[in-house]
C-alpha cells in the first residue's frame, strides 16, 4: 500500500510552534503567505515549562545596562560565545521584553508599575560585583506566559497552522550549484498521510533534543527532529558536545524547578546540613552558572555528602522564605513538589539532583538566523533559531532566562529574514520524488517485523548517555557510550511497531523519534571525545581544564556517506567570534 | 569514572510495586466502528502518575493504545482525560491517588476513557479543533487603541492581580468537557473560552471588554452556565473557573470591569 501525498505551496514554511516559532511567525505571517508545521497543538510546546524568566537589562529595579548582560553571557559560555551574537542578544532583549509586554504579556510588577525583575544565575552587576536582578518574569510561569502571548499574537495576526504534523525531511536542490531550499515533508498523525510543503523560505523552530537522558526536564516529544533532518541532508551540526544539566531537577523525575527558587533565596544544602555552594563560588553561591552548580553538587555526593539512604541527591532548602513568599513568587514549583513528592516545601527541603535541560549546540545559523552549509555559506532560503539553531550565543554554557529571550530576539530575526528572502526569491525546483525518502522510511517501519522494540533501545540508550556522558566524562566513558550507541543504532534497523494502522499511530511515530535520538546522541558523543578539554557544560575529567590555545573553536559535525552506505561522522571546526572580551579564568 | 548516582542502578527490589488494573476505553474506527473496554494488569510503583501506567501498557503491551502527551508534569495540557469518571491531566495524577491500593494490589480498576462531549478519534485522542475555535472567538489577545508607549505599559500591582488565576490557563479542556451544558449542547462556548476572555476583560490594559462581553451575552455565552462547578473541580491549575464566570455575568449587568 503506498502512502497518499498532497503538496502545498508557501512562501515560508516555519517548522515548529514553541516561542521561537511562533516568534517568527507573527513577523512572517505579516510579510509572506506563510504556514506552521507543528508535531503538537501551539500551545503544548516545551516552552511553556520554562519558569524563572527572560533577562534583559531594563534596569527597572537597579542599575545594570546590555553591556554587562553581554560581559555575562561571554563568561557564562566559558568563552565559547560569539560574542557579536552575545552583544545583539543583550541589546535586542530590551525591545524584545518590551514587545512582549505590549503584546500583552501579563509581567509581575514593581510598586511603579513596571516590569519587576529578580536574579539569576550568572547574571551579574559590572562584571561579576554582584548578583544583579535582571529576569523579567511573570511568578514561576514566564514560558507559559510567553508561549500564551505569543500564541494569542498568532490568532490575533491570522497565522496558518497545520497541527500534529510531523516534519520528517528537509527538500534540498541544486541551484547553480549551490544546494538551495526547496521545501520540507511533513507526516500528518491523524490520517498517516505525507504533505510536501514547497517553500522559498524554511525556519527550523522545533526545539530540543534532551529526550536521549533519561533524567531529563524535557518533554517526551523533544527529540531533535529538526536536528536530524538537516544533519542527514549533510548539514553540520555546531557544539553538540555542549549540554546543560540543570542543578535543580526533582529528584529521580528530573522534573525542572525553577532557578529563579535559588533567586528568591533558595540555599542548596548537603546532608550535613551545609550551604556547600559557598566553598565553590564565594562570591555568586547557589546563583553561580549552571555547570558550576551542577557539577558541584555531584562533587558533593561522591564525596560522601549527599542526602538520603543512597547518598545520591541533595536539598533545595526555601524553608527559610515566607510562605506568602513561595506563594506569590513560586507558586508552580512548590505544588510540583506537593504532588509528585509529597512534601510540603514550607517546612521541609526538597530532594533534587541536576536534570539534562538544554542542548547549547544544534544547526549552526548566522546572527540573520540563516543556516551555515558549512564555515561561512548559508544554506539559502534555510532558517533556524531557538534551541534547534546554534548561533551561538550560549557557548559551552547557557544562563538562565537567556532561553526564552534567545527565542524572542533570534525568533524575530529569522521570521523576518525569511520573509524578506521569500518576497524577492522564487521557488526552488522539488527533487525529483519528493517525499519518496520519507515514504519509503514510513512503509518500512510500519511493514518491519523485527524482533527489536523502541522502548528497549530508548532505555539502553537514554542509560547509557545518564551514566557516561553526563555532567562528568572521560575517554573511557564517552568510548562506552559510542560503542553502545553503534550497536543500539544497528539494532534499530530491526525494529518493528505494533499498531499497523495510519490514524495518529503514536507508536510509528515513536519509532521515527528514537531514530533521531540515536543520530543526535552518536554526534554529542563522538563530539564531546574529541574535544579534549574541560569548557563549561563539557567536563572531561581527563581533560579538566579549558584549553584556549588548541579547543577555543567551535566543532562543526557532519554526516558523511561512503560509497557503499556506511556512514560516518567528519569533525571540523570553526573560529569562535570575539570582539570586546578576552578569555580569562572563569570564576563566581 | 561516571556521573556517580547513575552508577547505581535502581535495585531490582520489586517489593513496592502494586498490581492495578487500568480499564481503558478503546475506539479505533480503521479497525472497529464500536468503542470497548479493555483491561490491562499492571505492576506499578504506587508513586508513579497515571500517565507512567499508559505509557507501560503502550511500551510492553500494546503499542497501538493512543494518547496525547508531552510535559509529563501538567503543564502542556495535552493529557487530560476522563479518569475515574472526573477530568485530570494523567501526569498530575499519582496511581497511590487513584487506585485504593489495600495489600499491594488495586481494590478497583482505574477506569480510563477520553473526555466526554467531544469527538473521539482514537483511544483517548479527541478532535480539538472545536475547543480551539471557541477559544479564537473570544478575541484572546490583546486590544488596545492609541500609539504605543515607548517603554513598557504601567499596570499596578493590584491590576496585575485582577487577572491572575485565569493567566494560569494551559487550555486541556478539562473545564470544558466536564461542563453538563456543554455534553448536552455543543454550541456553548464552555468554561475554558469563557476564562481566556475574562483573562482579557479584567486586564486594565485591554480595551476590547466591551467587545468581548457582546460576544458572550450571546444565547450559547455565558447565561448558559448553570454554577454546577464541575469545571472549578476539574481544573488542573487550580482555576476558579466558575467565579470567573460568575464575574463576567457581573460585567455583562454592571458594565464594570
Amino acid at each position: 500500500m503506498t502512502t497518499a501525498m498532497q503538496i502545498h505551496k508557501y512562501d515560508t514554511v516555519i517548522v515548529g510552534a514553541g516561542g521561537a516559532g511562533m516568534r517568527a511567525a507573527i513577523e512572517a505571517t505579516k510579510r509572506s503567505r506563510t504556514a506552521v508545521l507543528t508535531k503538537l497543538y501551539p500551545t503544548r510546546s516545551h516552552t511553556g515549562a520554562a519558569q524563572g524568566g527572560m533577562a534583559a537589562a531594563l534596569a527597572n529595579v537597579e542599575d545594570d545596562n546590555w553591556e554587562w548582560h553581554t560581559f555575562d553571557t561571554v563568561k557564562g559560555g566559558d568563552y565559547l560565545v560569539d560574542q557579536d551574537a552575545a552583544e545583539i542578544l543583550a541589546k535586542e532583549a530590551i525591545d524584545s521584553v518590551l514587545d512582549l509586554e505590549k503584546m500583552g504579556l501579563p509581567f509581575n510588577r514593581t510598586p511603579e508599575g513596571r516590569i519587576d525583575q529578580r536574579r539569576f544565575g550568572g547574571h551579574s552587576r559590572n562584571h561579576g560585583e554582584a548578583p544583579v536582578r535582571r529576569s523579567c518574569y511573570a511568578a514561576d510561569r514566564t514560558g507559559h506566559m510567553i508561549l500564551q502571548t505569543l500564541y494569542q499574537n498568532c490568532v490575533k495576526e491570522g497565522v496558518e497552522f497545520f497541527n500534529e504534523f510531523y516534519v520528517l525531511d528537509l527538500l534540498l536542490n541544486d541551484v547553480a550549484g549551490v544546494r538551495s531550499t526547496a521545501g520540507v515533508v511533513a507526516y500528518e498523525l491523524a490520517t498517516g498521510e505525507l504533505h510536501v510543503f514547497q517553500a522559498k523560505a524554511v525556519v527550523f523552530a522545533s526545539g530540543g533534543n534532551g529526550k536521549f537522558y533519561r533524567v531529563t526536564s524535557n518533554a517526551h516529544t523533544l527529540t531533535g527532529d529538526g536536528q536530524a533532518a538537516a544533519f542527514r541532508r549533510g548539514l553540520p551540526l555546531e557544539d553538540m558536545e555542549f549540554f546543560q544539566f540543570h542543578p535543580t531537577g526533582i529528584w529521580k523525575m528530573g522534573i525542572l524547578l525553577t532557578e529563579g527558587a535559588r533567586g528568591e533565596g533558595g540555599i542548596l544544602r548537603n546532608k550535613d546540613g551545609e550551604r556547600f555552594m559557598e566553598k565553590y563560588a564565594p562570591v555568586m553561591k547557589d546563583l553561580a552558572s549552571r555547570d558550576v552548580v551542577s557539577r558541584s553538587i555531584y562533587t558533593e555526593i561522591r564525596e560522601g555528602r549527599g542526602c538520603g539512604p543512597e547518598g545520591d541527591h541533595v536539598y533545595l532548602d526555601l524553608t527559610h522564605l515566607p510562605p506568602e513568599q513561595l506563594d506569590a513568587k513560586l507558586p508552580d514549583i512548590t505544588e510540583f513538589a506537593r504532588t509528585y513528592l509529597g512534601i510540603e516545601p514550607y517546612t521541609d527541603p526538597i530532594p533534587i539532583q541536576p536534570t539534562a535541560h538544554y542542548a547549547m549546540g544544534g544547526i549552526p545559523t548566522n546572527v540573520r538566523g540563516e543556516v551555515l552549509a558549512n564555515n561561512t555559506d548559508v544554506v539559502p532560503g534555510l532558517y533556524a533559531a531557538g534551541e534547534v539553531a546554534c548561533v551561538s550565543v550560549h557557548g559551552a554554557n547557557r544562563l538562565g532566562t537567556n532561553s526564552l529571550l534567545d527565542i524572542n530576539v533570534f525568533g524575530r530575526r529569522a521570521g523576518v529574514a525569511a520573509a524578506e528572502y521569500a518576497a524577492t526569491a522564487g521557488f526552488v525546483d522539488l527533487p525529483e520524488a519528493p517525499a519518496q525518502f520519507v515514504a519509503d522510511e514510513v512503509e518500512r517501519m510500519r511493514d518491519a517485523t523485527g524482533n527489536e522494540r523502541v522502548t528497549e533501545i530508548r532505555k539502553a540508550l537514554q542509560d547509557t548517555m545518564d551514566k557516561n556522558a553526563m555532567v562528568f566524562r572521560t575517554e573511557q566513558t564517552l568510548k562506552e557510550a559510542l560503542e553502545e550507541i553503534t550497536a543500539l543504532r544497528s539494532r534499530y534497523r530491526n525494529v518493528s511497531v505494533q499498531d499497523k494502522g495510519r490514524r495518529y499511530n503514536t507508536d510509528l511515530l515513536e519509532a521515527l523519534e528514537l531514530g533521531n535520538l540515536l543520530e543526535l546522541a552518536e554526534v554529542l558523543v563522538f563530539s564531546a571525545l574529541a574535544r579534549k578539554e574541560s569548557r563549561g557544560g563539557h567536563y572531561r575529567e581527563d581533560y579538566p581544564n579549558r584549553d584556549d590555545v588548541n579547543f577555543m573553536r567551535h566543532t562543526m559535525a557532519y554526516r558523511e556517506t561512503d560509497t557503499e552506505g556506511n556512514e560516518s561522522i567528519r569533525l571540523d571546526y570553526k573560529p569562535v567570534v570575539q570582539t570586546r572580551y578576552q578569555p580569562t579564568e572563569r570564576k563566581y | 569514572m561516571a556521573t556517580p548516582t547513575l552508577e547505581k542502578q535502581p535495585a531490582a527490589d520489586t517489593g513496592h510495586l502494586v498490581t492495578v488494573t487500568f480499564r481503558i476505553r478503546r475506539f479505533d474506527p480503521e479497525r472497529s466502528a464500536d468503542a470497548y473496554w479493555q483491561d490491562f494488569e499492571l505492576r506499578i510503583d504506587p508513586k508513579e502518575r497515571v500517565l507512567d501506567g499508559l505509557h507501560q501498557i503502550k511500551w510492553e503491551h500494546d503499542g497501538s493504545l493512543t494518547f496525547r502527551r508531552s510535559c509529563a508534569h501538567g503543564i502542556c495540557g495535552s493529557d487530560a482525560m476522563r479518569i475515574n469518571g472526573k477530568n485530570r491531566l494523567a501526569c498530575k495524577v499519582l496511581i497511590k491517588d487513584i487506585a485504593d491500593v489495600k495489600d499491594g494490589v488495586g481494590t478497583k480498576p482505574v477506569v480510563i476513557e477520553a473526555m466526554k462531549g467531544m469527538t473521539v478519534l482514537k483511544d483517548l485522542i479527541v478532535d480539538m479543533d472545536p475547543f480551539f475555535q471557541a477559544y479564537r472567538d473570544m478575541m484572546p489577545f490583546l486590544i488596545t487603541s492609541g500609539n504605543e508607549p515607548t517603554r513598557e505599559r504601567r499596570q499596578s500591582p493590584r491590576d496585575r492581580e485582577r487577572f491572575d488565576d485565569t493567566t494560569k490557563c494551559i487550555l486541556c479542556a478539562a473545564c470544558t468537557s466536564s461542563c453538563p451544558v456543554f455534553w448536552n449542547d455543543g454550541q456553548y462556548f464552555g468554561p475554558a473560552a469563557i476564562v481566556n476572555a475574562h483573562r482579557f476583560i479584567f486586564d486594565s490594559r485591554d480595551e476590547g471588554g466591551e467587545q468581548r462581553l457582546e460576544i458572550l451575552n450571546d444565547r450559547d455565552g455565558v447565561w448558559r452556565c448553570r454554577t454546577i462547578f464541575n469545571c472549578t473541580d476539574a481544573c488542573p491549575r487550580g482555576i476558579q473557573v466558575t467565579k470567573a464566570i460568575q464575574e463576567v455575568k457581573q460585567a455583562l449587568i454592571t458594565r464594570r470591569f
